[in-house]
């Protein structure tokens, strides 16, 4: 009697599983999970706050050498999936509860990633004072001086002609 | 046991399956916010002159540009003094109404408020109980349909003559017309397309007076290119300038230096550069149609043919280092602000002063602090300044009053007088312009710089007259 009672109760859960598995399925379509994983700049603004950055990005020096990922990422395999899965969820999360700070601003531990890919990219070009700073000390970044390389000088502006 | 395990679980999915549900409707909201900007739910014209209607279909913008009602202000700018209307200006720095005597803003001179106050601040000023043209009305109201009007279709046929209205007459004309209101969307946004254009015919005869002209304008590359193209047909800023230079022009429509009196139209002096002393010369060449010298009013004290400025926000900007960086007026007055996935621009016009987190530190990524107190010494230098020429501008005006008590004659005067006209043209050119020199600082402490020498030269003149 007691078997027969809660019987009812796996039907129920399948169902809600079944839900579960939909409309998370569909929710990850929908917001183009599977484009997360490649390296298409385009992805970066599928959430349409990045569009100043992408716009100013195709107007810089670097446009036809570095897509987003290049600078912003690890270069090594292991690292850029895990840098990609923190960011990844921190952007989400900020551009799901809009509580973020704006303007939009680097935050240290990204930083350093950007320092170590412009020098891995520049290595043989820059002397080895420049290189002591590498380490995410802050004490040399090439973004001080080179500002403009990857998004041009006014970001965020009204400037898309 | 296991009955309740399986309940638990049941409640789980169920949570999940709500706050997947959530997320999805949060990223369908924010895809839409991205995909439609606006909707419009109702037509609008050229002729639609009341910003409530617009801001049926741009409640954002609309409801931004509401806040221009807000009573702010800053160090040095702004509506200190009550509720109800600014502070005296001439009451604050007595010299200025020293300097204006002889001409109404001698009457009342008040700080500014906000676009919303634009027409209802001119039609209350003590001002209009000396004779007023209806030329005002080309930067404080709706006016454009008006202009049609009495222009057949060409604006600035109806422009051209307003002059000749009174004040009053015009005034009554607008109210009567039912486009009573202070700045409207339609000045600087197309119905159709929302593009931005300018509209006011002073502004388009002005830049093309500039643009014909050969002085430098790095700033403006659009008229550059005019000037290098053969410069076939006028320079037109609605089908030449870049999104850049628009978001500036449309702010030039009335952010400037202006004639705007009754013996002709209104006239931008831009035909031979954008500096105080390019300014200078256009008025010098300029005669009125009687054949007599221009100027806007005799200086009641001295007789000095007084030229007054008006508030030279765009000659100013052009000449600082953030035009010249291609930086517009709207990336500092009317920074974007992101709203969900979008962005709009900030139509809450004020000083950057009270926004400097989107209206500077979007280039300037320095704490607010630091930006706040380099703003503060570049206008505490300029206002130093500007009060040691009000001294002088004083100095220079009793000098001569001095000599003509003790019987100077005006022809012995002349030099005097002449130099009167400069020196108070250059300190008006920096005190009525609305950035308390941060517009352009170097320019600012030169054209100061040359105020002082020419009011100091005008006394060392009255001197010589008494050996």
């Amino acid at each position: 009697m007691e078997e027969r009672k809660s019987s009812t109760a796996p039907w129920i859960l399948a169902v809600l599983v079944g839900l579960l598995a939909g409309i998370g399925g569909f929710t990850f379509l929908y917001a183009e999970g599977l484009s997360y994983m490649s390296d298409d700049p385009k992805v970066c603004v599928n959430c349409h706050i990045m569009t100043p950055q992408y716009d100013s990005w195709q107007k810089a020096s670097h446009h036809n050498v570095a897509t987003c990922v290049d600078c912003h990422l690890p270069h090594g395999f292991v690292r850029k999936y895990l840098a990609k899965g923190e960011n990844g969820f921190h952007h989400s999360a900020a551009f799901t509860l809009q509580n973020f700070h704006e303007p939009i601003m680097m935050t240290p531990k990204n930083a350093a990633i950007l320092q170590e890919t412009c020098v891995d990219c520049h290595s043989a070009l820059v002397h080895e004072q420049v290189l002591r700073g590498a380490d995410g000390s802050g004490e040399v970044q090439c973004v001080h001086c080179h500002r403009n390389v990857g998004h041009g000088p006014m970001t965020g502006m009204g400037k898309f002609e | 046991m296991k009955k309740t395990v399986l309940l638990g679980i049941i409640v789980v999915v169920a949570l999940a399956t709500a706050g997947v549900t959530a997320l999805l409707v949060n990223i369908f909201e924010r895809k839409s916010e991205a995909r439609n900007p606006y909707v419009r739910l109702t037509e609008v014209t050229e002729d639609t002159t009341d910003p409530a209607k617009w801001g049926v279909n741009w409640p954002k913008q609309y409801g931004s540009y509401l806040l221009t009602a807000q009573i702010t202000s800053t160090r040095f700018g702004g509506h200190g003094g009550s509720e109800a209307l600014p502070e005296q200006k001439i009451a604050r720095d007595p010299w200025l109404k020293r300097m204006f005597l002889g001409y109404a803003f001698s009457i009342d001179y008040r700080d500014r408020r906000g676009h919303a106050y634009m027409l209802a601040d001119q039609e209350i000023t003590k001002r209009l109980t000396k004779p007023q043209t209806g030329s005002c009305l080309h930067c404080h109201a709706a006016v454009m349909p008006l202009y049609r009007e009495l222009g057949n279709g060409d604006a600035a046929k109806g422009l051209a003559a307003t002059y000749k209205y009174s004040y009053q007459d015009l005034s009554k004309k607008l109210h009567d017309s039912g486009h009573a209101h202070p700045v409207t969307c339609a000045d600087c946004h197309d119905p159709k397309t929302m593009q931005l254009r300018v509209t006011r015919p002073g502004f388009t005869q002005g830049i093309q007076a500039l643009a014909a002209s050969d002085a430098p304008v790095p700033h403006l590359p659009s008229v550059q290119r005019w000037r290098e193209g053969g410069k076939k047909t006028p320079y037109d800023p609605n089908a030449e300038a870049s999104r850049t230079e628009m978001r500036s022009f449309v702010c030039g429509q009335c952010h400037v230096e202006y004639y705007c009196s009754s013996q002709m139209p209104l006239t931008f002096p831009w035909g031979k550069g954008l500096r105080a002393g390019d300014i200078e010369k256009f008025w010098d060449a300029t005669k009125f149609a009687d054949g007599s010298r221009f100027l806007d009013y005799k200086h009641a004290e001295t007789g000095a043919p007084i030229l007054k400025a008006q508030h030279p926000e765009f000659e100013l900007w052009s000449q600082g280092v953030h035009a010249r960086s291609g930086v517009a007026c709207a990336d500092c007055h009317m920074p974007y602000e992101r709203d969900g996935a979008t962005k709009v621009s900030d139509h809450w016009v004020r000083s950057p002063l009270l926004n400097v987190n989107k209206a500077c530190q979007t280039c300037h990524r320095i704490p607010e602090a630091e930006i706040k107190a380099r703003v503060d010494q570049i206008q505490q230098r300029n206002y130093d300044l500007m009060q040691r020429g009000g001294t002088a501008i004083v100095a220079l005006i009793d000098a001569i009053v001095a000599a003509k008590k003790s019987g100077a004659t005006d022809a012995q005067l002349q030099p005097a007088l002449e130099l009167q006209r400069k020196a108070q043209w250059r300190l008006d050119f920096i005190a009525a312009e609305n950035s308390m020199g941060f517009h352009a600082p170097q320019e600012a402490a030169m054209v100061l710089g040359e105020a002082l020498d020419y009011a100091r030269q005008g006394e060392v003149a009255v001197a010589r007259l008494r050996r």
